[in-house]
């Protein structure tokens, strides 16, 4: 497998008795982050023995049956819960979970703050889509104010998450954002985010043009790609814009890189020195 | 990567993957896909094809290869792949999986 790329590679790790092409719609970005994800976890060297796939409910959380990797596929919210408890018992397995901004923040945001509080080693890919997926297009805690969704026909009037800034406050080990669009960008965080200790959370911006695009006037899956390589932009870039520019933009890079213990070291470490009578 | 210059590689794309989705003829920067009458990406101008890989990053289905010209196979794990899909689709290609998830895979 060594010196494989592109196609080949990912077709490579995909389970060849699900049904293909997968079940997401036209221009979904959820395929491109199965792609990153297989390319991070070949690029850093990975067995497939080695890494777990823990996926919530949600358009999202389909990612994990198509891959072979160890997966489960657990309740809506509680993705996290699973892959702490199998953190905890395996410490050596690269744990990643794969949640949707509904799934991690609205039903899972208590899980998602705690998990990072913790610092538990897991590495949580939040594939926000700014929009409930899966059960019809209600709004999510990203959906953007003023945006319609079929909850929110008259436009959105609560404020939404800041997902990086949730999880800095919350003190995560390692906060990035990327997108779809920039893939290679992309694939860097997540391989990051698997390597660093403690809790990572790469917030990955993907478009769901059946939900959220139709309503909110962009055309076709090609016009939502382009608005997210026009919105998404580098954090250097982003700084050196006027608050009224920053407002239509969202940054993008590796805000949070820090190597606090994470709980299952930690864990471990005192039940050596329990054993030791230390 | 492989040589960044014009023509030589050769584009596949795998129609029963293919969704139509636009985004590889929409970005590729030398214009060598194009959506046909069935909505399905087809390769019109190969010797335009540079090599830089967005399209096998971006296509969210795996649909499309870009290999140097010289090897004239298609990876064997590929075609099991191809094979398998062949043998079914059912998938509607036009944005309507939320629906069919909700429906008849999960009840939300
Ligand atoms: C306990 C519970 N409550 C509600 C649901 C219904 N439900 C299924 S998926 C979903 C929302 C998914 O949205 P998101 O997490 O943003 O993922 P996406 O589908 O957009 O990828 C909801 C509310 C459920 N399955 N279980
Ligand atoms: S409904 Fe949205 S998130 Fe779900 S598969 Fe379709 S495009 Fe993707
Ligand atoms: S990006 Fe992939 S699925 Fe979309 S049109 Fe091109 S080949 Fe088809
Ligand atoms: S590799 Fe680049 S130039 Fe070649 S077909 Fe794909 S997007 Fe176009």
């Amino acid at each position: 497998m060594a010196d494989m790329k592109g196609t080949q590679l990912i077709h490579e790790y995909l389970r060849h008795n699900k049904k293909f092409p997968h079940v997401f719609c036209a221009g979904c970005g959820h395929g491109i982050v199965l792609g990153s994800l297989i390319r991070s976890i070949h690029g850093l060297g990975l067995s497939k023995d080695e890494v777990c796939v823990v996926a919530g409910i949600g358009c999202s959380g389909r990612l994990a049956a198509y891959v072979d990797f160890n997966t489960v596929h657990t309740t809506h919210g509680r993705a996290l819960t699973f892959a702490t408890g199998i953190k905890m018992a395996k410490p050596n397995m690269h744990v990643i979970v794969v949640m949707g901004d509904g799934d991690s923040m609205a039903i899972g945001g208590n899980h998602l703050i705690h998990a990072a509080r913790r610092n538990i080693g897991v590495t949580a890919l939040i594939l926000n889509n700014n929009i409930y997926g899966m059960t019809g297009g209600q709004c999510s805690p990203t959906t953007p104010s003023g945006a319609f969704t079929m909850t929110s026909p008259m436009g959105q009037m609560e404020q939404s998450f800041d997902c990086v800034e949730l999880m800095t406050a919350a003190k995560a080990n390692y906060v990035a954002r990327g997108s779809v669009f920039h893939v290679k960008k992309l694939d860097k965080m997540i391989m990051e985010g698997i390597s660093n200790p403690g809790f990572g959370v790469v917030e990955i911006m993907t478009p769901c043009h059946t939900q959220y695009g139709r309503k909110n006037k962009f055309k076709t899956p090609v016009d939502m790609f382009k608005n997210i390589k026009d919105t998404v932009i580098s954090i250097e870039r982003y700084n050196q814009l006027s608050e009224e520019e920053q407002a239509s933009r969202i940054p993008s890079g590796v805000f949070v890189q820090k190597d606090t213990p994470s709980l299952e070291e930690k864990f471990y470490q005192m039940a050596a020195s329990c054993q030791g009578g230390a | 990567m492989s040589v960044k210059s014009k023509g030589n590689s050769t584009v596949t794309i795998f129609p029963d993957w293919c969704k139509g989705c636009g985004i590889c003829a929409a970005f590729c920067p030398g214009k060598v896909m194009e959506l046909n009458d069935q909505g399905k990406a087809v390769v019109v101008k190969e010797e335009e094809c540079i090599s830089c890989g967005f399209c096998e990053l971006h296509c969210p289905d795996f649909a499309i290869m870009v290999r140097p010209k010289a090897d004239d196979e298609i990876p064997a794990v590929c075609r099991a792949v191809l094979e398998k899909a062949a043998r079914k689709t059912d998938m509607p290609a036009d944005g309507s999986a939320a629906e069919k998830n909700s429906s008849d895979m999960e009840k939300g």
